[in-house]
């Protein structure tokens, strides 16, 4: 008899840090589990070095659409695939943070996604991840291929 | 512990939210809200006094909850949004579906 497998311990996220001139990379590699998206998301914030974005800026902002692209790339990019996983690179520079989020998935045309304010789509569950994106950056943008999404916060 | 659940002396059920309220929690707020209320309880207060973020998980969880609570006649209001959390309910039209409170003492009055 097949004895049950006790529960597999969270892998544990390791965060790469480079410094070029006054620039500063970190890169990170999130498994396709939505568990790891808030613990992915802590570590990136409380290592973002200081200086362009005020404390609310990343306490908000940068929070809750770096979680909403990571869960994006997670979901619907690598369909939660446990072989797939989601690379992350931020880029800390004195005028702007760029948080690029890349998935292994096929993309998608973010130009279909209908907007989630209109009176007959108000009270459906999902559909708010893009609005959201778009509202909380100063810019998003996707490559060609729609599995790779570049969120821009601006000094401030 | 992402949530915490108190019933008031009128039996309005208030749900704390410590820390955010996304994808990776939002199930387990779900739970605990739709337990509570199939054991009976109908006025719901969510607190966002302690939430630091909430995305668009959290958002739809939010509107699903609101619906079943009114389904059984019950009644949902949010209250302690800070000034981020209520711009975002702003921007989405989310403020137009749900009674908002600035504080819990506010949200519990107005049952």
């Amino acid at each position: 008899m097949t004895q049950p497998q006790p529960p597999q311990p969270p892998q544990p996220l390791h965060v790469r840090r480079r410094a070029t001139g006054g620039d500063t990379e970190l890169s990170l590699d999130v498994p396709s589990d939505l568990d790891y998206v808030g613990r992915a998301v802590e570590l990136i914030a409380d290592q973002l070095p200081g200086g362009p974005l005020s404390p609310r800026r990343i306490r908000f902002n940068f929070r809750t659409a770096f979680a909403e692209a990571l869960a994006n790339a997670i979901a619907y990019g690598n369909h939660r695939d446990p072989g797939r996983v989601v690379h992350v690179r931020v880029e800390v520079a004195h005028d702007a943070v760029r948080v690029h989020v890349t998935d292994e998935g096929n993309g998608f045309d973010p130009k279909g996604v209908p907007d989630p304010t209109l009176p007959e789509r108000l009270e459906r569950e999902d559909g708010r991840g893009l609005f959201v994106l778009k509202s909380l950056m100063d810019q998003v943008a996707f490559n060609e291929k729609g599995n790779s999404v570049c969120l821009t916060l601006r000094a401030g | 512990m992402s949530f915490s659940l108190k019933k008031d002396k009128q039996g309005v059920v208030v749900v704390g939210v410590d820390g955010q309220l996304i994808v990776g929690n939002r199930q387990e707020l779900k739970q605990k809200v739709l337990d509570t209320l199939e054991s009976g309880g109908r006025k719901f207060v969510i607190d966002f006094t302690k939430t630091g973020y909430i995305d668009s998980s959290g958002l739809g969880v939010l509107v699903s909850l609101s619906k079943k609570i009114r389904e059984q006649g019950g009644d949902l209001r949010l209250c302690g949004l800070n000034e981020d959390l209520q711009t975002l309910f702003e921007l989405t039209k989310l403020d137009t579906l749900f009674a908002i409170a600035r504080t819990p003492e506010e949200a519990l009055a107005a049952f």
